[in-house]
């Protein structure tokens, strides 16, 4: 068993929810207090991997990376090497891709923080931005945590878009889900198998994670703490 | 610079509007805005806390405007200093009592933080409750808490929107005796929204009434009740003849009370010996002229008729016996026993038609 590509999703997942957590948190938290009327058109925009084809996301990536584009030159000459078909890449792919997914359930449990308590804040003379971090954000927890996990799990998960702006670089962009189609190309059944099967057992803990976390009333934990 | 919180705002909603005019001096006194729902009430205290912008006028508290729509002038709920008090408490779950006073007192050091909640749990009574979070607390534990919390600091004016009605009728009642007492060593005035006739007239010095989103009357608790300026204020206040009193001493039960030289009767609820507000409504009152015979109904006054008005099928006849009082009576009642004004009348009130509200 080849563990390179596994360490390399989890490396690429770690990252990414590392960094949809600085993006998503801020953006959640702006779309639960703004009352901006084209507020809509980024809440659209942010939904978009849900909908399209992963390959309609990676080829737009893909271009808009590319070394003839204005970030990809920026990237090229500031670091003197393409953001196509490098981890960097990949990150970047893959925080636009689960965006949706950390997004989401940050701004449901966001919106379902008490308005009252965030106005009682307000009134005591606390500003919007220290509201969020002690009023809303702690009540937010659970949401937090599904955010996290589903974000993670969602890259661990992907394909099209590592494909489409990554390629198969071992070591590189090779991740676990690329590594399993191509062992089916090349007929190692076997080999495909077993890495599938361990990719099936973590999505479930995962997803079993983010049902208990979410889940109301657990006997098992004292009630009211 | 006024002394007075000037409020004259406009707030359109689709079907409905609200408008309201008032001055209200800042320097103490307790201020009612009574009204059934749907009056406007929340809505314009929510105004004045920031938390609603008005469609057009002005707010000015003090010579500091905090809205003014013809110059574009909003003052955000953070920086005006005041406390804002609901019946569904919002008390921050994950915080515990101690921490919930101190959430957010700006100004002051660490020292003066730990002294300032220190004293507002021992004004309120709460150091049993101090390390528990919201959620282990009862409905009125949380109302003191939420309370302390809001006047921890300091604020210069006090919003309180229907303050006692989440909670049971016994703990109501107690907070109800109690509020007036906790608030009263801040020296600060006091705004309350309240459709609870004896919550008015317990806690409130002065009365808006508005139905609609309109003010209908403003005046003392006395002139409000007693000489509503329309039938639609009586409808809403519900009691017509409403005067200050003392009660002197209970005895079996029943309190005595001395009114205008006259003294009262009354079932004896949940007072004590004091300054009261009497309470009686216009159908409770009987009617007596000549030699009155003799009565099941305590209360004997006498008087001269100095009005007599009528009312689609009754008739309401005011009498002076030191206060002004308003009975309800038939047109048939009236020419039979010859009712003009200048007469001289006496007045039967049995002791239960009598309301008792101590008032401080």
């Amino acid at each position: 068993m080849n563990w390179a590509p596994l360490l390399l999703s989890l490396k690429l997942a770690a990252v990414v929810t590392a960094l949809l957590y600085v993006i998503g948190v801020p953006l959640a938290g702006w779309l639960s207090l703004s009352r901006r009327r084209w507020k809509f058109l980024v809440e659209a925009v942010v939904a978009l991997p849900i909908v399209l084809p992963p390959t309609v996301l990676g080829y737009y990536i893909l271009v808009a990376i590319s070394p003839q584009s204005y970030v990809g030159s920026l990237y090229l000459k500031t670091f003197g090497r393409a953001l196509p078909f490098s981890f960097e890449g990949l990150v970047l792919a893959s925080t636009l891709y689960s965006l949706p997914f950390a997004v989401q359930p940050f701004l449901s449990s966001f919106e379902s923080v008490d308005l009252r308590q965030s106005e009682a804040a307000w009134v005591l003379g606390a500003s919007r931005v220290k509201t969020f971090f002690t009023v809303v954000l702690p009540a937010s927890l659970p949401g937090l945590v599904t955010g996290g996990v589903l974000s993670f799990a969602h890259t661990i998960g992907e394909f099209g878009v590592v494909l489409l702006v990554g390629g198969n670089i071992p070591g590189s962009t090779r991740v676990v889900s690329i590594s399993i189609y191509d062992h089916v190309q090349a007929l190692e059944y076997a080999e495909a198998g077993r890495t599938s099967l361990i990719l099936l057992l973590f999505s479930f803990v995962i997803l079993a994670v983010v049902y208990a976390v979410n889940r109301k009333v657990w006997a098992v934990w004292p009630k009211n703490c | 610079m006024a002394e007075e919180l000037l409020i004259h705002i406009r707030k359109e909603y689709p079907g409905r509007r609200i408008v309201f005019q008032a001055r209200l001096p800042v320097t103490r006194g307790w201020t009612v805005l009574f009204g059934p729902s749907g009056s406007g009430k929340t809505t314009i205290l929510r105004c004045i806390a920031g938390l609603e912008r008005p469609d057009q006028g002005i707010l000015r508290f003090n010579g500091e405007t905090w809205f003014d729509s013809d110059r574009g002038l909003f003052t955000p709920p953070q920086k005006r200093r005041l406390g804002y008090f609901t019946q569904e408490v919002a008390l921050f779950p994950h915080r515990t009592v101690a921490e919930n006073i101190g959430y957010h007192l700006p100004g002051l050091s660490a020292t003066e933080k730990k002294q300032r909640v220190d004293e507002m749990i021992s004004l309120f009574n709460l150091d049993a409750l101090r390390h528990r979070k919201s959620p282990n607390l009862s409905g009125g534990e949380k109302q003191r808490v939420a309370l302390a919390r809001t006047l921890a600091r300091r604020p210069r004016l006090l919003l309180l929107d229907e303050p006692l009605s989440a909670l049971d009728q016994p703990t109501r009642i107690q907070l109800r005796k109690e509020l007036r007492d906790l608030i009263a060593p801040f020296n600060i005035p006091v705004l309350i929204v309240t459709h609870d006739r004896t919550e008015s007239l317990t806690l409130g010095d002065r009365m808006i009434v508005l139905d609609e989103g309109r003010t209908l009357q403003d005046g003392t608790l006395a002139e409000v009740f007693s000489k509503p300026e329309s039938r639609r204020v009586a409808q809403i206040v519900g009691m017509e003849n409403v005067f200050p009193g003392i009660l002197t001493g209970i005895h079996d039960g029943l309190a005595h009370i001395e009114a205008g030289g006259q003294s009262l009767t009354a079932v004896a609820e949940q007072c004590k010996p004091g300054p009261v507000m009497v309470g009686i409504r216009a159908e409770d009152i009987t009617l007596l002229t000549g030699g009155s015979p003799e009565t099941s109904a305590r209360n004997r006054l006498h008087g001269r008729v100095a009005n007599v008005s009528h009312e689609e099928s009754l008739v309401r006849v005011t009498v002076d016996c030191g206060f002004q009082v308003d009975a309800l009576i038939t047109r048939e009642a009236l020419v039979a026993m010859n009712i003009a004004p200048g007469a001289d009348a006496g007045l039967a009130v049995k002791a239960t038609a009598i309301h008792l509200f101590p008032h401080r």
